[in-house]
């Protein structure tokens, strides 16, 4: 196997996009699809930090990464308060059947 | 086929094993566990990569935060009384051929291309340089980050706690 560089991690974030991606699209559970959202959040996070690494721009990458986990934090919390009041209205979960903004 | 690469297909064997198992799984709850396993992956990546700050905020906020949050999504919108916890799947077959050519086309390019690459000599703590970018350069960029999460946490009390009248 050739030494491991740039080129690898970037693979790896690739695929995790794609997970995350097929996660979104193909599942019915609202929480589901955050977990899917959070996987892609984590593959761009690898890519800002594999460049930061790699690219020689200091760590201007690595703070990027930072604020994107931050920014997921605030997204998880917001996106489960929302779940939770959709489970309030509808009893359930699932986003194929929700196909109205209020009861 | 030194230690750093044998370190580094181990980690991601375990992300990308546990993420394919996290989108996969039907139990939703075995998801959330696999997604704790990516997130070790990827921490141990940024581990690999040097960035040893960013790999303890990844374990402290989305192994230590984010997946309890999740895990309490779970456990709130499901019925206590169903032992196990299913999720439907839809348009799975769309689905598998969108990704895959997705998939294959970014791997294709990424693999093709030409990176210019300059790696840093030697990996150094990166804490306390961290620290000195976030108070000089990215001030601006902190300062409103902590008034979003403020909004956020103001915000996600107030939309669950909402009285349906």
């Amino acid at each position: 196997m050739i030494e491991v560089g740039l080129t690898h991690f970037l693979v790896i974030s690739a695929a995790l996009f794609s997970f995350g991606i097929y996660g979104v699209v193909t599942r019915k559970n609202a929480v589901m699809v955050l977990m899917g959202v959070e996987l892609i959040l984590n593959a761009a996070n690898i890519n800002f930090v594999a460049f930061a690494r790699y690219g020689n721009f200091g760590l201007n990458g690595q703070i990027m990464a930072l604020f994107i986990i931050i920014l997921a934090a605030a997204e998880a919390a917001i996106a489960l308060a929302i779940v939770l009041n959709i489970y309030k209205t509808f009893a359930h979960v699932n986003i194929d059947e929700i196909d109205n903004l209020k009861e | 086929m030194n230690v750093y690469d044998i370190i580094f297909y181990l980690f991601a064997a375990i992300t990308l094993a546990s993420g394919f198992l996290v989108v996969t799984v039907k139990n939703i709850v075995h998801s959330a566990f696999y997604l704790l396993f990516t997130l070790f992956g990827i921490a141990g990546i940024y581990v690999l990569l040097g960035a040893d700050f960013i790999a303890i905020v990844q374990l402290l906020v989305y192994v230590g935060g984010i997946l309890i949050l999740l895990l309490f999504g779970v456990m709130l919108t499901n019925k206590i009384t169903d032992v196990d916890i299913k999720t439907g799947t839809l348009h799975i077959v769309p689905a598998v051929i969108g990704v895959g050519i997705f998939w294959g086309a970014i791997t294709s390019i990424l693999t093709s291309t030409h990176w210019k690459s300059l790696p840093a000599e030697n990996i150094e703590p990166t804490t306390a340089q961290i620290g000195t970018l976030l108070i000089t350069d990215y001030v601006l960029v902190f300062e409103l980050l902590g008034i979003l999460l403020l909004i956020a946490l103001i915000g996600a009390a107030t939309i669950a706690r909402r009285d349906n009248k």
